[in-house]
């Protein structure tokens, strides 16, 4: 593990280095690591965000400092209290497996919604049909939300369908669109520009506002596609 | 409705001190893109330092009340009246009903941020007022405003009502007036510096890079000295900041500002400290721009030192409120 900062108000606790190589097992700890730290209570501390092999902590220097920290090792009494949340629970003994959320997501794969379909099939040299019936018979996890709000990055993607970026990225996706960039598959939250093969869309709104929380997925959650048909893509709109 | 946008300009977007606690989902912090600005302007109106208040880019903003409220601005170079009278930067003033303000373009800095004693009142998304203009919600119908557009201001503070129209004391000039000719932006080292050689970072802190002219509240695109790292090893994408210094392949930095993604997987290079985010918020295309390294004790330092002016400041504005 190692505490390094990110910039004077964010530090980055890195669980591993690497992620391709256990996902499973990198992800587990990196839950275990933010529900350590939210739990230790730590002062000045303003939020966490986990992401494949890390969690940063924001944080108010000023109270920081207020809470005892000398004006100028703020960082090195934050990362004492990093080291210690995460030291003192792994000497309860073996950290309990945490409860995993499926979430289960319908796609119409119809070439409608599916720009990329017939691309992904030539780069995997498989038929449409069996990129359908591969993607949706994956389990992917959640491995980090970003690049827009609600926007999950989900690994476990079959490795025949990894498809390179596209090399112009689109001006506009549709919300709900179901894409593959390189090893990892996404759900588009909303429209906006991106460079991922789409080869579906999803009826569910993966980020909304007004709830709390505002996504449809976090960080850890095992996730499973299944096909509908364009009438039930329909119905399901509504 | 409190306030109408005769002139929305040519970005006028509601603000306040960002959102948090919902990075983990990919919302960006966003808000005022230097905040401490806004809270001086808050304190300066009278109100709650983190009141919403508009954050003004590039000004043509003409705004007209519908009754009294007193308004202050820090920011850019701008020239601001109040009808015909100039109502300079970190200066109070009090806007009659039926009064209009005008925000003319920027000499220098490109933005500034307006508070009115009150606060502008739209409802709280995700825990904060501020707008989002790229995933398009919280503020004004998650979007800038527009020619036209009402405003409602909240219930307005009634002991600080000045007796002159504009105030002859202002907020210290660093705070209030923020455009700088010859910027230089402090930084601290960021994860990936030592992967760039010593002949890269050199110009890194000696050289002048220039704004580009696609640069937003995401973020300043740099052009200057190409940086490359010594080997070009993929990153596996982790948070980044409001204030990282990102390198792409291409060798150009990104400065990232408050509406940047919350994940980035480019090497970072360096973070510019958080007193200095308010000079960054300034620079627009055209601008030449210096880096200088600090340590990260000392960025703690000059921002503990900053927070305890500003306790000054509000305890002197209090005594003369009274």
């Amino acid at each position: 593990m190692e505490i390094t900062p990110l910039g004077d108000s964010a530090l980055i606790v890195r669980v591993r280095d690497r992620f391709e190589d256990a996902p499973q097992e990198t992800l587990s700890e990196v839950l275990r690591t933010l529900r350590r730290l939210q739990n230790a209570d730590i002062p000045g501390v303003i939020e966490f965000a986990p992401a494949y092999t890390t969690v940063a902590i924001f944080f108010d220097p000023f109270q920081v400092a207020k809470a005892g920290a000398k004006p100028n090792q703020a960082f090195d009494w934050l990362a004492e209290r990093v080291r210690a949340a995460l030291a003192v629970i792994g000497d309860r003994g073996r950290p309990r497996t945490l409860p995993v959320r499926v979430i289960q997501i319908p796609v119409c794969y119809d070439p409608e919604f599916a720009f990329d379909l017939g691309h992904v099939a030539e780069h995997a040299q498989i038929s449409s049909r069996e990129v359908v019936d591969l993607h949706s018979a994956a389990e992917y996890r959640a491995s980090c939300i970003g690049f827009v709000p609600g926007f999950p990055f989900l690994s476990g993607l079959p490795k025949r369908l990894a498809t390179p970026r596209r090399a112009t990225p689109r001006k506009e996706i549709p919300a709900g669109s179901v894409a593959i960039g390189g090893a990892q598959t996404g759900i588009y939250p909303m429209r906006s520009p991106g460079g991922w093969n789409v080869i579906g869309r999803t009826p569910l709104r993966l980020f909304n506002p007004e709830n709390d929380p505002p996504a449809l997925l976090r960080v850890g959650d095992r996730v499973q596609f299944h096909s509908i048909t364009r009438e039930e893509f329909e119905v399901l709109m509504q | 409705m409190n306030a109408i946008a005769i002139r929305a300009g040519f970005l006028t977007s509601i603000q306040d001190l960002g959102r948090t606690g919902f990075r983990q989902f990919g919302v960006s912090l966003g808000g005022a893109l230097d905040s401490f600005a806004l809270r001086v302007a808050n304190l300066l109106a009278g109100g709650d330092e983190s009141a919403a208040g508009l954050e003004i880019s590039f000004g043509g903003l003409q705004l007209r009340f519908a009754d009294e409220r007193i308004v202050a601005w820090c920011g850019g170079e701008f020239d601001v009246r109040i009808g015909s009278t100039s109502l300079p930067a970190g200066h109070r003033a009090l806007a009659g009903a039926g009064d209009e303000l005008k925000f003319n373009h920027a000499q220098s800095g490109c933005r500034c941020w307006l508070a009115i004693s009150g606060g502008i009142d739209v409802p709280f998304v995700l825990g904060s007022r501020a707008t989002d203009l790229r995933a398009n919600f919280g503020g004004f119908n998650g979007r800038a405003l527009r020619d036209g557009d009402a405003i409602r201001l909240g219930t307005r503070p009634g002991s600080a009502i000045p007796a002159t129209t504009i105030s002859s004391w202002s907020a210290p000039k660093p705070w209030s007036q923020t455009a700088s000719s010859a910027p230089i932006l402090r930084f601290v080292r960021g994860a990936d510096w030592n992967s760039f050689s010593a002949s890269m970072l050199e110009p890194f802190t000696s050289e002048s890079f220039g704004v580009s002219s696609d640069s937003d509240r995401m973020g300043v695109r740099l052009a200057g000295p190409e940086l490359q790292r010594t080997d070009d090893v993929d990153l596996i994408s982790e948070a980044v900041a409001p204030g990282t210094i990102q390198v792409p392949p291409g060798g150009q930095p990104i400065l990232l500002l408050g509406d940047c993604q919350t994940i980035g997987g480019y090497p970072k290079i360096a973070h510019v400290v958080t007193v200095d985010l308010g000079i960054a918020a300034q620079l627009r295309p055209g601008d030449t721009v210096r880096f200088r390294e600090i340590s990260l004790p000392e960025a703690h330092r000059l921002l503990f030192e900053r927070e305890r002016e500003l306790e000054r400041f509000r305890i002197g504005l209090s005594l003369q409120n009274k």
